[in-house]
């Protein structure tokens, strides 16, 4: 017993202090949210980033703007090493949570868009959100890093997030994975099962857009055509930090 | 007979028609020959028109193959060798061949036949075996269950509380991985398919992925390039095994460990995101190389901090090792002997805990582990407990290991060319991952494309070692069993 409890004076605090202080420094070469440089960029003559990326994050729109969609970005980078004019960088920026689907394609130095949820069930589950976990095709990074939320350092128990065990428990769903065909009637259940109102976060790329898989006829390519969306919270996996802010953000607990 | 077999070393490449091909009676005979030698399956694969057998010779380092061409109907061998219960299982099911006398026949992950909506239902489908009498009950759980996780179907056949069987369907988390790299070229989307096999093992599958498509094209890496590849695997499994520990706490109800372990595990991870930016070490591990390098100045500090970090799971580990309730939950718990977990096919901490000697790293040697070896750590109980211990004795080793080679890290440059890949040729390529040995089968086509790729995570050889583990336990026993093992859905599935 006196063990434990030394062990535990010499363990220390690590919760971080975010919100009320800034969050933790991002690792140096972490590739957080895409800036793009349009006046560098060759417009429609050129495709090399578009070429390169495995997820097809990359296009020109209309008027010859580029145009990166961070619902399929995998954050991998090739774009930045492909591109002469270096026209598009990964910043430190860790903010990247949308309320829209639109939102999340970036055309040129934005600031991230302000999302909350609608009045009635922000005061509903702003001091007490429980979701239920869905992992419907993901690989385990997107789940581990969720998982992470409840370690100390994070700590989500103080917000009054918690993750539960029921759906019927449940005030929504977080999901991730493209969703495989095998998970598919499991996910409508365990969506169904929770009682309404009920809100649905989509983790990570896959479950955002399919990621990878989205030609993958073994996915339903994300949970879009499933299931109304409330949060997206891009990356692969996302950051602890991401998800953490996102959902701060959606019951407007930080300012953005 | 199995004398016949082509013998090749971990990466070499082998032209395939040097692989002998016999009819499907020799073909069997020679690999009971082999398995009842001591030989090991480790993947069965459809290449082409062919079936291969691949079987490790752990003792010499050398694997050997055979095939033979495709047929209707496949006597089982699975009784007599029952590792290979789960691979004729896969077989049956990717190209539609009979088992005759399989104990359990039924598909191992239930391939989405069409892709249509109705097949949504079919992994429902799977028929479980029963047991009656007074008492007999069924618990079923899954695909969604509780906590954090990935999904999976567990049925425990139960008298009172006592497990009499525990059967696992999986399935659930497939995503047609290894039908989408059949005739592809090796491209970025190849290794980005790889860090997702499993997410947590993002390191271990790319590195066997790169190592294949390395010996096919003969390019030699640079030492610095293998030594910091090893970091990253070490870091990966000291990371993955932190948190096992923690788990295992969590299960048993001794939160302090949980706890602390909870945190360091995303301590160690948060040391790979310094190497690549990621936590997972995305985007590290690149065909010729690696694709970050590391200062003076970073390994500097990344030193500090796996020491510092070190020392506090030196602390959270020795608490389990010194309660007496911890240690009256851990021992005789989830017991696989040594006999049996050879005869499973059993792999990595797994199989080291119940006694096996095995650890590609030793065995298999490739990279960083020529020059610097690591020693095998064994223990012989087989319990809950040999698991836990066996990842702490890993844990201490990996991290002694890393501090040395980032201390030591040769000069040079970090990546060389990787030529066209040549035609009609076959490599394996396995890694010792932190659950255990990855196999990669790579075969390529008349142009130099990927014909076949053949993922085997150590999960698959696993899994029927958790549903003996609990056989006989109090059912509340099994989530501290499932965590000693803590296998890979999706790498299973793929």
């Amino acid at each position: 017993m006196i063990r434990s409890l030394l062990a535990r004076y010499h363990q220390g605090s690590h919760t971080i202090g975010y919100p009320a202080e800034p969050a933790p420094e991002m690792p140096a070469r972490y590739q957080g949210r895409p800036v793009i440089n349009q006046q560098n960029c060759r417009g429609m003559a050129c495709s090399l980033c578009q070429d390169c990326c495995p997820s097809a994050a990359l296009q020109h729109i209309d008027s010859g703007e580029l145009a990166l969609d961070m619902g399929r970005c995998l954050f991998c980078g090739e774009c930045t090493r492909v591109c002469p004019e270096e026209v598009i960088h990964f910043s430190n920026e860790f903010r990247l949570a949308a309320g829209q689907r639109d939102d999340l394609t970036i055309r040129a130095m934005e600031p991230p868009v302000e999302l909350r949820l609608d009045t009635l069930r922000r005061k509903m589950f702003r001091r007490s959100l429980k979701l239920r976990q869905v992992s419907a095709g993901g690989c385990n990074a997107c789940e581990s890093d969720t998982n992470v939320l409840g370690t100390i350092v994070y700590d989500l128990g103080r917000f009054g997030i918690e993750f539960v065990a029921s759906p019927r428990h449940a005030d929504g769903l977080l999901v991730t994975g493209p969703v495989s065909i095998n998970m598919k009637e499991a996910l409508l259940a365990t969506y169904a099962a929770v009682p309404e109102p009920k809100i649905v976060i989509a983790t990570g790329a896959c479950a955002i857009s399919g990621g990878l898989f989205t030609t993958h006829p073994e996915t339903t390519a994300g949970i879009e055509q499933l299931l109304p969306v409330d949060l997206y919270i891009p990356g692969c996996p996302p950051h602890p930090m991401t998800i953490l802010e996102g959902l701060l953000q959606l019951l407007d607990l930080v300012p953005r | 007979m199995i004398s016949q077999a082509a013998v090749i070393h971990n990466n070499e490449p082998i032209p395939l028609k040097k692989i002998p091909r016999l009819d499907v009676t020799d073909f069997q005979q020679a690999l009971s020959a082999g398995l009842d030698t001591g030989l090991a399956i480790t993947a069965l694969p459809v290449v082409g028109d062919d079936i291969l057998m691949v079987l490790r010779h752990d003792q010499q380092g050398r694997l050997h193959l055979l095939r033979t061409a495709k047929f209707n109907t496949w006597p089982s061998l699975a009784v007599r060798f029952p590792q290979m219960a789960p691979l004729e299982r896969e077989l049956a099911e990717e190209c539609g061949i009979n088992l005759k006398d399989h104990p359990h026949p039924v598909p191992l992950r239930y391939l989405p036949r069409n892709g249509q909506e109705h097949d949504s239902g079919y992994i429902g489908s799977h028929r479980f075996l029963r047991a009656r009498g007074e008492e007999m009950h069924e618990v079923a759980v899954g695909p969604v269950h509780a906590g954090i996780i990935e999904p999976g179907h567990f049925r425990f056949l139960c008298h009172g509380e006592t497990l009499f069987h525990l059967e696992i369907s999986l399935g659930y988390q497939h995503r047609g991985i290894e039908k989408a790299l059949g005739n592809s070229r090796p491209d970025k989307r190849l290794i980005m398919l790889m860090e997702t096999v499993a997410g947590d093992t993002s390191i271990g599958h790319t590195m066997a992925c790169c190592q294949a498509l390395e010996g096919l094209t003969h390019c030699q890496l640079s030492p610095r390039a293998m030594d910091i590849r090893a970091i990253a695997l070490e870091l990966e499994r000291v990371a993955n095994h932190v948190g096992d520990l923690g788990a295992m706490a969590m299960d048993v109800g001794y939160a302090p460990t949980a706890s602390f372990c909870g945190r360091l595990r995303g301590a160690f991870l948060n040391i790979t995101a310094m190497l690549c930016g990621n936590r997972y070490g995305r985007g590290v591990v690149i065909p010729g190389g690696v694709a970050h390098d590391l200062d003076a100045e970073l390994i500097q500090k990344m030193m500090t901090l796996v020491s510092r970090h070190f020392d506090d799971v030196t602390e959270a580990a020795n608490l389990l090792w010194d309660n007496p309730s911890v240690l009256a939950r851990m021992e005789e718990t989830g017991v696989v002997t040594k006999k049996h977990a050879r005869k499973l096919g059993l792999l990595g901490p797994a199989a080291r805990a119940s006694g096996l000697e095995i650890d590609a790293r030793t065995d298999f040697q490739t990279g960083a582990y020529r020059r610097h070896q690591l020693p095998i750590s064994v223990w012989f109980t087989g319990d809950v407990y040999g698991r836990a211990f066996v990842r702490w004795l890993e844990i201490q080793r990996s991290v002694t290991y890393i501090l040395a080679r980032l201390k030591e890290l040769p000069p040079g440059n970090t990546q060389q060319p990787v030529t066209e890949l040549p035609a009609e040729q076959l490599a394996i390529s396995l890694v010792e991952g932190w659950r255990g040995t990855i196999c990669h089968v790579v075969v390529t086509g008349k142009k130099g494309e990927l014909k076949t790729y053949k993922v085997v995570d150590p999960s698959v050889h696993n899994w029927p070692g958790l549903a003996l583990a609990v056989r006989g336990e109090g059912i509340m026993d099994f989530p501290i069993c499932n965590k000693s093992f803590n296998l890979s859905y999706c790498g299973h599935d793929l």
